[in-house]
């Protein structure tokens, strides 16, 4: 058997019970140690994912491919990221206990195996991995009443979406006869017409991962999450897991249910469309910035999802650059968001950046690079993603998806900028506190990726038309 | 398979991103405040002057002979999907690579005293939006003009906003959201082509026949962008309030280069690429042209502000511009241009005017203003030259271009002709009207006795201003022959299109 497939998986995993092990016998309960070690399990994890050959391993429940390696790297890069954005905030906050980068790894670990599933069964495993790791990060800040609910909030509505999930895929199951993708398709296409408890299944299969993915209609515990979890954990929230259940998404729907994508279709379409429309209006009206972040990211969702709709290859490759461009703007403001303290105390609101052009001025560049590049303004890397997405949509005359993206965009735009104005327009507020080199370091990555991308657009673009090349055979 | 130019090395790609040069100097600029000031404005005079000459090259190693484009560069960027790093230069764009390239070093000048806060953030939005402004100009593929037409969005609502007037703020955003909304179905616009051409490449498109009914909508797509660029009636609205709130440099900047940027788009995409849709919409394109050369020319004629007055004169301009492109004959397309670029000489001096008495008495108010003739009569002359370069005096820049487009005109239509012309007498009214009350008259404000003649550095400004006005307008063949062989192409091209239409329904007529 060909367990190597799986080994920057089982490489993560061993790494973070060992360095559960190392935290325990700390003297001091003292996180540096911890991340750094979570950091550098995450390199090994990346070097391990380059050069893990493709292959289907397990008797047909993990895939290793183009595509996995695609999306690990992308898990990875936001995971990394957004360690070392906990590293300061959490000491910071007092709640800088070695346990948080290990969940972080562990949830990590999940998402990767959600990229890799190959089976049904696998999907779920990986999903519950991430998600009860998660659960705890919300609610890390213990003696945070916020952060305790939106940990309680998070589980509850999760937990429930999880039944949805495993209750779609118990009747993908029960129609199908298999939770192989490899064998979905024939017991798809082998009837003369797909049965309704299938399309019931994969039904319930899509809304348990859009809850995850935040796409309307299943948002409602974004902005409350968002808010009240600690902003490290929000950085994570809006990276990495948002990536892993959107290829998983596009595995599906593409590989075992490709055949019935007019069936699927409509649903897709529906949950973009909503999701663009809530995203961008709901956002308006925000006064705290996670909460505008939340907004925004179920509003980015929302534009991804309008290349899934076609079911092409030209759209899952717009999907893929568009993930990739959003891992790097989303750590990025969120770096920002991380770097916004004054007297030692975390400040959140839009009002508290007033005029941060006269008192930092390379943060407000920085995040005005990435409030720019979200609004998909060219030629910052968010613009890219759109391009493609919509291009796809257009190639597959998916015209009103399109018209409403660049139309939703327009109104996007207008909180995008309206943050810039705030930074750059308005009397400033008092000074932040010196940041950590750490957050800067995120900051300026991200940062120089989302104003440079516009160079490596051509190798981007090969490496997301090579991944979506895998699911299309 | 990068290809680089008969010229030996990438000349439009060096005139595009030396500007970038200047900003990443600027951004390294260390010590005090009033020494970073001042190092920024001298750095980025030499940047912008350094890059206003490789631009003079350029005019000057021009062919005019070609129809085509020159200087062309080309490198892979997506090959897969037909987009690459495509420059080049024709005769429409060559001029305005040149004006944007002159105009940039007088903002520059211009701003020396006015603007005393963040120096250096500000030269570096003038070189960024430089950078943009001529890579627009040079671009031959489509989705690299959408960057450059997109990116000139950034910087210049930076420097409205932070450097604006009292009401920067509401004209910034009016600004970005107006522009912003008319671009991103231009994109649309650029989706449709580019899956249909399947290739971003300007010249294949040229040579790429879309389906009449999708002509249609690509014009209609196209038009929402470059209608609020020109900017037409009744999408005119925010460029009286981003004129009035800018600095005037930016105003400068906003009057000569970026409503060219929409006229442009027309006559690089919208005639020549969608023939059929441009000759269908041609009622309509003359409809809106008249009512903006008469309704905004009354509009100016009520303006006690005088940058909105100068800026609603500017609606009045592009509107004869429109009606130009849109006679599709030789003698409209050229008067077109020829306008283009004497309203973006003639307007930004007009703006620099303004911004020479503002600076010293801080109001645009005309009842605030008479007799400055009294104490500064060198202002007062160049003021009148200008002022009668806008009306349109033969002689100088402004006469050839209107006089040309009415000409067109006639060849279609006497009414459109006689009402297109209509814009030229109330020109006259509201310029003279506007000169008569700030510059004649007894000075009767106190403030106004103590005002000072023009310092040697606004000489400097308006000098190379002065000196183009006066040669556009006696000797506009070195100009009209730069564009003279791309739009008689343009033109032929635009009757090959037609001739084939017409030979097709015949056809279809009797099969």
């Amino acid at each position: 058997m060909n367990w190597d497939a799986a080994i920057p998986e089982i490489f993560l995993g061993v790494a973070g019970m060992v360095i559960l092990l190392i935290g325990v016998l700390q003297k001091k309960d003292d996180a540096t140690l911890s991340t750094m070690l979570v950091l550098g399990a995450f390199a090994g994890a990346f070097v391990l994912v380059l050069q893990t050959p493709a292959q289907a391993a397990y008797n047909g429940l993990f895939v290793a491919d183009a595509f996995a390696s695609y999306a690990k790297v992308l898990i990875l890069a936001g995971g990394a990221l957004t360690a070392i954005l906990s590293l300061d905030y959490n000491a910071r906050q007092g709640i800088a206990r070695f346990e948080f980068p290990v969940l972080m790894l562990f949830s990590t670990v999940g998402m990767m195996t959600m990229a890799s599933a190959a089976s049904l069964m696998t999907l779920y495993m990986g999903l519950e991995l991430q998600s009860l790791a998660i659960y705890v990060l919300a609610a890390f800040a213990r003696d945070d009443v916020r952060s305790s609910e939106a940990g309680l909030k998070y589980f509850v509505l999760s937990a429930l979406a999880s039944g949805l999930l495993l209750y779609g895929i118990s009747l993908t199951y029960g129609f199908a006869g298999t939770m192989e993708f490899a064998k979905l398709p024939q017991a798809v296409t082998g009837a003369s017409e797909v049965s309704t408890g299938l399309m019931v299944g994969i039904a319930f299969v899509i809304a348990g991962l859009a809850f995850k993915l935040s796409a309307v209609p299943f948002h409602m515990w974004t902005p409350d999450v968002y808010e009240g979890a600690p902003s490290p954990v929000t950085a994570f929230m809006s990276t990495a897991p948002k990536v892993a259940p959107f290829v998983v998404l596009l595995r599906v729907l593409i590989g075992p249910f490709g055949h019935v994508s007019l069936q699927w279709q409509p649903i897709i379409e529906l949950v973009s469309v909503a999701s663009m429309l809530l995203g961008s209006f709901a956002a308006i009206g925000q006064s705290n910035i996670k909460r505008l972040m939340a907004y925004s990211s179920i509003g980015h969702m929302g534009y991804a999802l309008v290349g899934l709709a076609p079911g092409t290859e030209s759209g899952v490759r717009g999907v893929l650059v568009y993930l990739l461009t959003y891992v790097a703007m989303s750590a990025g403001a969120f770096a920002c968001i991380v770097a916004m303290r004054r007297r030692g105390r975390a400040v959140e609101t839009i009002a508290d950046l007033a005029g941060l052009a006269k008192t930092d001025l390379p943060l407000a560049s920085l995040l005005t690079i990435f409030m720019f590049s979200m609004a998909g303004i060219p030629p910052l890397a968010g613009f890219f993603g759109k391009l493609y997405v919509f291009l796809a949509a257009v190639q597959a005359g998916l015209w009103p998806l399109a018209i409403i993206g660049v139309l939703t965009s327009v109104v996007a735009c207008f909180y995008y900028i309206r943050i810039i104005k705030v930074m750059f327009f308005d009397a400033p507020a008092p000074a932040f506190d010196a940041r950590a080199p750490s957050v800067s370091f995120v900051a300026i990555a991200a940062g120089a990726f989302t104003l440079f991308f516009v160079l490596v657009l051509g190798p981007a673009t090969g490496a997301a038309a090579a991944a979506a090349k895998v699911l299309f055979g | 398979m990068a290809t680089i130019n008969a010229a030996g090395f990438p000349l439009l790609s060096l005139v595009t991103f030396l500007p970038l040069l200047g900003v990443v100097i600027l951004a390294t600029l260390r010590g005090e405040e009033a020494a970073v000031a001042q190092n920024a404005r001298w750095t980025a005079l030499w940047s912008s002057l350094l890059t206003a000459a490789m631009s003079v090259l350029i005019w000057t190693r021009f062919d005019p002979s070609v129809s085509g484009y020159q200087f062309q560069e080309s490198v892979a960027w997506l090959p897969d999907y037909g987009v690459g790093y495509r420059m080049g230069v024709d005769g429409i764009s060559a001029l305005f690579v040149l004006l944007a390239t002159l105009l940039t070093p007088l903002c520059v000048l211009a701003s020396w005293d006015s603007i005393r806060v963040r120096v250096r953030e500000y030269m570096m939005a003038f070189l960024i939006l430089e950078t943009m402004m001529v890579g627009m100009f040079c671009a031959t593929d489509f989705l690299l003009f959408y960057m450059f037409f997109e990116g000139v969005l950034i910087p210049m609502y930076i420097i409205i906003g932070v450097w604006g007037g009292p009401r920067r703020v509401y004209a910034s955003m009016k600004f970005f959201l107006y522009t912003f909304a008319g671009s991103v179905l231009m994109l649309l616009a650029l989706l449709a082509m580019w899956h249909q051409a399947g290739t971003t490449d300007i010249s294949v498109l040229l040579h790429t026949n879309f389906p009449p009914a999708m002509q249609t909508w690509l014009f209609l797509a196209l038009l929402a962008s470059f209608a609020v660029k020109v900017p037409m009636w009744p999408v005119h609205t925010w460029l009286p309030d981003a004129h009035v709130e800018a600095p005037t440099a930016g105003s400068v900047i906003l009057a000569g280069v970026l409503l060219k940027m929409g006229a442009y788009g027309f006559l690089r995409f919208s005639v020549p690429m969608l023939p059929e849709a441009a000759a269908l919409f041609q009622p309509v394109m003359f409809t809106l042209g008249v009512v903006a050369v008469i309704y905004t020319s009354l509009v100016a004629l009520a303006q006690a502000d005088m940058k909105k007055l100068i800026a609603y004169s500017s609606v009045a301009h592009m509107g004869v511009v429109v009606i130009g492109i849109f006679t599709f004959n030789q003698q409209g397309i050229d008067g077109a241009l020829f306008q283009m670029l004497s309203h973006g000489v003639v307007s930004a001096a007009l703006f620099l005017c303004v911004g020479v008495i503002y600076d010293r008495m801080h109001t645009r108010d005309i009842a605030r203003y008479g007799g400055l003739a009294d104490r500064m009569p060198a202002y007062a002359l160049v003021f009148m030259l200008f002022t009668m370069a806008s009306i349109g005096l033969p002689g100088t820049a402004g006469f050839v271009g209107e006089f040309l487009v009415l000409v067109g005109a006639f060849r279609v239509n006497f009414w459109l002709a006689l009402l297109g012309s209509a814009g030229m007498v109330l020109g006259a009214a509201y310029m003279l009207y506007l000169y008569r009350r700030v510059v004649f008259g007894k000075i009767t404000r106190d403030d106004l006795k103590a005002i000072l003649d023009l310092s040697p550095r606004e000489m400097a400004v308006f000098a190379p201003l002065v000196v183009l006005t006066l040669w556009m307008g006696i000797y506009p063949s070195s100009f009209t022959g730069v564009f003279d062989a791309s739009t008689g192409a343009l033109v032929q091209g635009h009757e090959q299109a037609m001739r084939a239409v017409a030979t097709m329904h015949y056809a279809g007529a009797t099969p």
